[in-house]
């Protein structure tokens, strides 16, 4: 079991963040500070609410490419409310992103049940779409953080126990989700159907449903992470997050989930985006250009996925007797 | 050191002399099965040698070898008399070799001239394809072949009989000798059989020698002139077809020694469990009923695309019906997924069990308890330690032998991941167990294993549907035989009137 571990890709991403801080600490001790580690942890929190539900929209043979435009069409759906509705509680705001992002990932995941269409194309399309939508109705104006109310703004960054909300509903998402995949029949269900959407099939499970569901649950994520993403940097506008989708899939690639299908894990998906979010926090302070960031975000990508490719190859069947009993 | 080699080269040179193409001793072993056992095979210029043989009688094997697909593990591949070695598919094209297939293998969005001279397309200037003169080369060859065709159409807009007259086009476009046939009135309606056998008769004038593989006694009789039997990979016999009649052909595909032994079974059928009534689907199966009993192994038998397998994915939910009923243990039931067909009790081995059987990158465990998540959890939440009990039970059963449960299926030789999914499905606790094909692919020794398997899934008031296209399976293995032909049901055979030469006529229609 213990050797399994060791093997497995999470410690092998966990080794290279590992070594990633402390080639960093070498240079500069203050960044791997427990605060400034919560800083990093809190600053990765909306990819890592992304990433798990990405990973599980790729478990499934497909990809999401909207969620960063779902991201910023609920983001600023709720900043308006909050404008137009200053005294709305938190609750209803919450209620509002997670409801209007799920409808979002629900209407992706009807198109690639009900009609067949391939993901990609449905998610770029969509992607447009909502993107379209901010601009209609916000008329390509910006909510700035003076129109915001303060609980507004305040809800993601109440501070409990050195780290602020924002983490902490990270760290409850990863936790929830875990369980999710190991625990139930629809997280079963997810990695049946990338699997081998055959077998699915005769084993009874819908695969078109389960893609639903999946797109589904991305919505859903994307849309909460839109209410904690405005709220934060209190500003609102067309182009929030802009890109970010292709982060989003990085930091599954790199956290080992197959691109196609059947492969993953939350943790994975966590330590990916974690890996991801290091670099970028850790680059400034080591004096790097932003612009080498993208460059290196790029190059750890690939490295990832020559590790995966590496990984998947055939290690050859199981058929000697003594080999059996050594699995 | 001349000479020596010189003596190499076959000294009955005389007989091969008339032979453009002829297969000499070939031998081809894929793991565990050997699929060819010393067979040989003569093409003449401008005659239809016609190759006959059961299912799994070695000959799409042979068709593999003759295109340089498959290379044999010895024997001689003889162009003109002289060894030739097709190490690639390419080797075999430029000996004059060419393949017309059940599917035809071209190209829907290319225009039909492309597909004609796609890989050896005229130049013009700069090394770019010469659209015109392959136009109008296409055009040649076309109306040679007296095929109304546009060379500049797509394929896709063409109907499938159109396909193979673009195919036998690209054919004659390599400068073919040998033009092997595989099956190819098998999509074909009566009219465009027609022309295709006037074709077959203008390639024999040309002086082609053309391989026809088909199952149709009425189309070997009317076009061939030499045949050629397989039998489980080996020759077992060849001449000129006008020395031969019907009958003697079905014997010889079918007689065989008794080289398998299969369970002793104690058939006694108790109450009728599933009982189907005038199912029926749109294009490929109509007017099927039959009814199954507890204990009773029922097989299905007929050619490769007569609607067994067809059907069967219907009565499981895969494909929706257009009409028929089912009823289980005398209640009617509607199965429109497969999740409805498990919940009645209904479960399906598929033929392909490594595409839609397992699932590699899950574990042992999760594999085997797919189909049965909803007996072993509460509110969605799955229950571990029942799912490990039922797993464990399961595996036990099959004798699987593997370290922990944990494993990946990827990760177990194919006997075992055979197994996982045998498991799988009886852990779903059926009546009913649809085996397809369950011993294709499979050597000899784990087919006896599998046979006595059925045979005590039977004894454990299983009721068992096997669909199989081996003669001795059948007859060995089944309580009651059903044949079917061209989707429908035309047989129903009890025990004792099984006969391998009543089930290939009934399959074939003669």
């Amino acid at each position: 079991m213990l050797n399994r571990f060791i093997t497995s890709r999470e410690a092998l991403l966990i080794g290279a963040i590992i070594l990633l801080l402390a080639l960093i600490s070498s240079r500069f001790p203050a960044f791997v500070a427990p605060s400034n580690l919560a800083n990093v942890f809190n600053d990765t929190s909306p990819l890592v609410l992304l990433a798990i539900g990405q990973m599980i929209v790729i478990l499934t043979k497909c990809i999401d490419l909207s969620v960063a435009a779902n991201l910023a069409l609920t983001g600023m759906v709720v900043s308006m409310v909050n404008v137009a509705a200053p005294g709305l509680p938190i609750a209803f705001i919450l209620l509002i992103a997670v409801g209007l992002g799920t409808l979002l990932g629900m209407f992706n995941g009807l198109l690639v049940w009900k009609l067949a269409i391939p993901p990609i194309v449905v998610t770029l399309g969509t992607m447009t779409i909502f993107r379209g939508i901010i601009f209609v109705i916000s008329d390509g104006k910006w909510v700035n953080s003076h129109e915001m109310s303060d609980a507004f703004k305040a809800f993601p960054r109440t501070d409990i126990l050195g780290l602020p909300v924002l983490g902490w509903i990270a760290v409850v998402a990863v936790i929830g989700f875990t369980v999710l995949m190991t625990r139930t029949t629809l997280g079963r269900a997810f990695y049946a159907a990338g699997g081998n959407p055959h077998a699915a099939t005769y084993a009874g499970i819908d695969v078109g449903k389960t893609q639903f569901w999946a797109f589904t649950i991305s919505g859903a994520l994307a849309g909460l992470t839109g209410y904690l993403w405005v709220s934060r940097f209190a500003v609102s506008y067309v182009d929030i997050a802009g890109g970010f989708e292709l982060d989003v899939v990085a930091a599954c690639v790199i956290g080992g989930v197959s691109i196609m299908g059947g492969i993953g894990t939350v943790a994975g998906a966590l330590l990916g985006a974690l890996f991801l979010g290091i670099i970028k926090n850790a680059l400034p302070v080591v004096d790097i250009s932003p612009f080498w960031q993208l460059a290196i975000s790029g190059g750890a990508i690939i490295i990832a996925v020559a590790l995966n490719a590496q990984a998947n190859r055939e290690k050859g069947r199981i058929i000697l007797k003594r080999a059996e009993h050594a699995s | 050191m001349l000479k020596q080699s010189d003596t190499l080269l076959p000294s009955d040179s005389e007989a091969d002399e008339a032979s453009v193409l002829a297969l000499d001793g070939i031998t081809k072993t894929f793991p565990g099965v050997k699929a060819l056992s010393e067979v040989s095979l003569r093409l003449i210029p401008g005659k239809v040698t016609a190759l006959v043989g059961e299912n799994g009688a070695g000959k799409s094997t042979v068709v593999k070898i003759l295109t340089g697909i498959y290379q044999p593990d010895g024997g001689a591949i003889l162009v003109d008399g002289k060894p030739a070695n097709f190490r690639v598919p390419q080797a075999a094209a430029d000996h004059g070799v060419t393949a017309i297939h059940q599917e035809t293998v071209l190209f829907d969005e290319l225009s039909v001239a492309e597909n004609i001279f796609l890989g050896h397309a005229p130049r013009g200037s700069f090394g770019l394809i010469d659209l015109k003169t392959m136009n109008a080369k296409a055009r040649e060859i076309l109306d040679g072949i007296g095929a109304p065709i546009d060379p500049e159409h797509k394929l896709k807009d063409l109907g499938i009989a159109n396909k193979h007259l673009v195919a036998i086009a690209r054919a004659l476009s390599i400068d073919a000798r040998v033009v092997i046939m595989d099956e190819p009135t098998a999509a074909l309606s009566h009219k465009e059989i027609e022309e295709l056998y006037e074709l077959v008769e203008s390639l024999k004038a040309q002086g082609k020698a053309i391989l026809f593989i088909s199952h149709k006694f009425d189309e070997i009789f009317r076009i061939a002139d030499n045949f050629t039997v397989f039998r489980d990979g080996q020759l077992i016999g060849d001449g000129a077809i006008a020395d031969v009649t019907e009958a003697d052909l079905v014997k010889m595909m079918v007689g065989r020694d008794v080289s398998q032994i299969f369970p002793e079974r104690a058939s006694d059928p108790g109450e009728t469990v599933l009982t189907v009534q005038d199912y029926a689907h749109p294009t490929e199966f109509e007017d099927i009923s039959f009814s199954l009993r507890q204990g009773e192994i029922l097989g299905f038998y007929g050619l490769v695309g007569a609607g067994r397998s067809e059907f069967m994915q219907s009565l499981f939910g895969i494909t929706r019906p257009s009409g028929g009923t089912i009823e289980i243990d005398g209640a009617p039931v509607q199965i429109k997924s497969p999740a409805d067909a498990v919940a009645n009790g209904i479960v399906y081995v598929p033929e392909d069990r490594g595409k839609q059987g397992a699932i590699l990158d899950l574990p042992i465990f999760q594999n085997v308890t797919l189909p049965s998540l909803g007996r072993i959890s509460g509110k969605g939440f799955l229950k571990l330690a029942e799912e490990f009990k039922l797993a464990r039970e399961y595996t036990e059963r099959l004798d699987l032998r593997a370290a922990s449960l944990d494993t990946h299926v990827g990760n177990l030789s194919g006997g075992n991941q055979q197994k996982v999914v045998i498991a799988k499905w009886l852990a779903t606790q059926p009546k009913v167990i649809i085996l397809d094909e369950p011993t294709k692919g499979v050597d000899i020794g784990s087919k006896a294993a599998v046979h006595e398997f059925m045979a005590e899934l039977a004894a454990q008031g299983l009721a068992v549907v096997m669909v199989s296209s081996e003669i001795p399976e059948v007859l060995g293995m089944s309580d009651r035989v059903i044949v079917m032909r061209e989707g429908r049901i035309v047989a129903e055979l009890a025990e004792d009137e099984l006969q391998p030469e009543t089930l290939v006529r009934h399959a074939a229609g003669i």
